[in-house]
């Protein structure tokens, strides 16, 4: 439920990339594992992985379905619902809009149909450039309606979840997006249907504690952070330095809550695979 | 009642004579027998759970427990359960099915415990595991908020078909703090984000979170626990007649939209 200061790490602006031919010599990013700097075109033909230490920097949603879904196969749904303003916060409206002029997305996760090798799949993508990926009510909508959505057309659901948790501006509406959501996989699973997550970088709150960890199977990124409450709350709860690497894919593997951290080059081989693998 | 603010509320909620769950429990319920563990892991007093009954009517009885003294606060860990009180909440409730119990469930917690060892065992596993289960369970669940109702540690006993309110409790996504705290860097305007988060039976009741909310004894539920009982007990009596009636899948269905609605 906490969006509190989850380390943050260099966030690569793509939207620039879009436009990179126009741009000249010196387009740089710093890796903020390994203090290298790299040329930013060959940490994008690198799965924006740092070649030298093998830093996952974050992804936003639209790089993220280039990566993993068949070029063109890639269908949007369209989901008309509105933003809420349950608390009536000044100015929230106007920050949503001002961001999704930013970063060109309507809101923290996209869904949709695509292709995995010709696999045809239901995909939710989450978007840590849009409010750190929080979920309030059009995120916890558009989900279950993905939800709904894969067991109408009887197809695997992927869920790539990146969120600092449930969004703080929405209050009670965000968390009960939690139930919302929790409430449409328990559907999903009586109607068979496998349910993979892939935890990135960063997962948190709300979002781990409902659809993010249901998954039939459950993929994480390598160092990624990943918890329920954020580290901040914990250090001040327990009043001492956490231990090294806590709250990291790592960490979660160790104690049994992921299968499998895949690096992002196989990430979507591995992900057809076990498409493969668990068809009947 | 509206003279009295949000903030008054939250601290009429926190207050350490507040009557708890058990309290409640033992009013209710003509006998009551708790039983104990996750079978996992260990027994987390944070929660009880056990079964119960009304006249002819069995039911298993779910409660999030503060304690009154620091030592019993100690042992309760505040109210703040671990992942194995989730766990353990959820053995109860597969039991329930099992036997075609009703579950009553009472909320009244800061939180889910936010410490290492909640997260090395998979705190948000515990509440998500609970709020999928939950929304598929074949018998009839009323929830209560009788205290404090915060966050993931609240919901993750609060999915059901009914969820009632006592007048002074509070429910969020978040205590004030915290929501203060992460809103506007600063814990000490937690009087203002009460105020903003509209975390009162009356404003829950108005966004369709709760469906109704019960009116406290004069003064605060502290001052009658026996009346605020009754006037519990009745609503568990009324409800369980009420929702006995739907067959399971009408039950899961109406389960289901009214969280898909929200």
């Amino acid at each position: 439920m906490v969006i509190d200061k989850i380390k943050k790490r260099i966030e690569y602006d793509d939207k620039e990339d879009e436009h990179k031919s126009d741009i000249p010599v010196g387009k740089w990013v710093k890796c903020s594992k390994c203090k290298e700097i790299l040329y930013k075109e060959d940490l994008h033909k690198n799965y924006s992985v740092c070649p030298n230490c093998g830093n996952h920097f974050r992804l936003s949603s639209r790089r993220r379905i280039e990566q993993i879904i068949d070029e063109g196969t890639f269908n949007e749904f369209k989901i008309d619902v509105k933003t809420s303003n349950p608390l009536e916060m000044e100015d929230y409206i106007k920050k949503l809009e001002v961001l999704k002029e930013k970063t060109g997305l309507d809101e923290a996760v996209k869904c949709g149909t695509g292709k995995i090798n010709s696999k045809k799949v239901v995909i939710c993508v989450m978007d840590s450039n849009f409010m750190m990926g929080s979920m309030g009510k059009v995120v916890g909508e558009k989900i279950t309606y993905s939800i709904e959505k894969a067991i109408e057309l009887k197809l695997p659901l992927i869920v790539f979840c990146a969120s600092g948790g449930a969004r703080m501006q929405e209050g009670i509406i965000s968390l009960m997006q939690m139930a919302k959501t929790s409430a449409a996989i328990e559907k999903l699973n009586e109607h068979g249907i496998l349910y993979i997550t892939v935890l990135t970088d960063p997962t948190y709150g709300g979002v781990t504690a409902s659809f993010a960890s249901l998954g039939d199977i459950i993929l994480a990124e390598p160092n990624a952070m990943i918890g329920f409450a954020g580290p901040r709350v914990i250090k001040q709860t327990i009043g001492q330095d956490l231990p090294d690497g806590f709250q990291t894919s790592e960490f979660l593997l160790e104690h049994g809550f992921i299968d499998k951290i895949v690096e992002r080059k196989d990430m979507k081989d591995i992900l057809y695979k076990l498409l493969k693998f668990n068809s009947n | 009642m509206s003279k009295i603010s949000a903030w008054q509320r939250v601290k009429i909620a926190r207050e350490p004579d507040r009557p708890t769950a058990l309290d409640y429990i033992n009013n209710i319920f003509d006998d009551f027998i708790e039983l104990h563990g996750d079978r996992f892991f260990k027994d987390d007093k944070s929660i009880v759970c056990g079964v119960g009954n009304i006249g002819n009517q069995n039911y298993t009885i779910i409660g999030e427990q503060k304690g009154r003294t620091t030592k019993e606060n100690i042992e309760r860990n505040f109210g703040m359960p671990n992942p194995e009180a989730y766990r353990k909440s959820l053995r109860f409730m597969k039991q329930a099915e099992k036997f075609k119990r009703p579950i009553i469930t009472f909320i009244d917690t800061k939180g889910a415990y936010p410490g290492l060892g909640a997260e090395e065992r998979g705190q948000g596993e515990a509440i998500a595991r609970n709020l999928m289960v939950m929304s598929g369970l074949k018998v009839p669940i009323i929830v209560f908020v009788i205290g404090e109702g915060s966050s993931g540690g609240a919901l993750a006993i609060g999915v059901g078909d009914r969820i009632l309110m006592l007048e002074n409790a509070v429910y969020s996504i978040l205590s004030p703090e915290g929501y203060a705290s992460i809103l506007w860097k600063d814990s000490t305007k937690s009087e203002q984000a009460a105020e903003k988060m509209k975390l009162t039976a009356n404003d829950l009741l108005e966004l369709g979170v709760i469906d109704e909310v019960l009116k406290e004894p004069k003064g605060n539920a502290k001052f009658d626990v026996e009346k605020m009982s009754r006037i519990i007990k009745n609503k568990i009596v009324e409800y369980t007649k009420e929702l006995q009636k739907l067959d399971v899948e009408e039950l899961l269905e109406k389960r289901y939209r009214k969280f898909r609605d929200m």
